[in-house]
């Protein structure tokens, strides 16, 4: 067996300059949409990011709702409620952007990702949830869609606005829309 | 199979069959539990790793101490530094 020994770079010469005892960077992400595969996207940039020591919070808005919902039936008035059986919500029920056919994708996107032993996105979740990833629900969305406090994971923080995402925006060195 | 590296290992993990991004994370996990100083050294098989612990390391403020690669196997040992 042929071994190739690849020494890092010594400690006195760091490809990267290090900055001393700064804050940890931080990494704010505003999660828009509601698809299996870009919700994916999402949680591995934020457990990525947590692990190598990064600050991050995701801001989950509108069809991004549905990665921290219960799946529970949402809505009070009659279009709200329409709503909730429509769009369901709910990690385990989001299909990918592309070639779902009504679920059949989904079901084969999860095979596949078992076959390969890539992590269930329940799981990533759960894992961006123990590195200390904040997720934050947009308030706007959820009474526009009426989903209730109640109807989102109870690791989601309190429901916030778009300040609070600015703010979180501004003391960041990296931000992304999903 | 010599990490070329006086101090052993404290701990030893096994990373074969993970994929992005589950190498990383196991490695953050496990250097919050060892002391500064100390070496983790781990066993994978995805080649992502050979970019990825790197820059893990450098982002995260660790070191690489070595990087091997079998045939299939990638070796590697880390090192605390905070």
């Amino acid at each position: 067996m042929a071994v190739v020994t690849e020494h890092a770079k010594p400690a006195t010469a760091p490809i990267v300059q290090r900055q001393p005892e700064a804050a940890p960077k931080k990494l704010s992400m505003i999660v828009f949409s509601g698809d299996m595969d870009k919700v994916m996207a999402a949680f591995i940039i934020a457990t990525g990011a947590a692990a190598s020591g990064m600050e991050v919070i995701m801001f989950f808005t509108f069809w991004g709702l549905n990665a921290i919902r219960t799946g529970s039936q949402t809505g009070k008035s009659l279009f709200g409620r329409m709503l909730g059986l429509l769009n369901r919500g709910g990690i385990e029920r989001i299909g990918p952007s592309r070639l779902n056919f009504g679920g059949m994708g989904r079901w084969m996107f999860k095979v596949m990702m078992r076959q390969h032993q890539v992590t269930p996105l329940a799981e990533l979740r759960q894992m961006a949830i123990d590195l200390g990833v904040k997720l934050l629900p947009c308030g706007m969305s959820m009474d526009v869609m009426e989903i209730s406090p109640a109807d989102l994971i109870p690791e989601a923080t309190e429901p916030v606005g778009v300040a609070t995402f600015i703010e979180h925006a501004q003391q960041s060195q990296t931000t992304l829309f999903i | 199979m010599s990490t070329q590296s006086p101090q052993a290992p404290v701990m030893t993990l096994d990373l074969k069959g993970l994929l992005c991004p589950l190498p990383v994370v196991k490695i953050a996990q496990a250097v919050k539990k060892v002391n500064v100083g100390d070496l983790i050294e781990a066993t994978a098989t995805d080649p992502g790793v050979l970019a990825d612990i790197p820059a893990w390391a450098r982002t995260s403020g660790n070191e690489v101490v070595t990087m091997e690669r079998g045939d299939k196997i990638i070796r590697f040992v880390v090192k605390r530094i905070k």
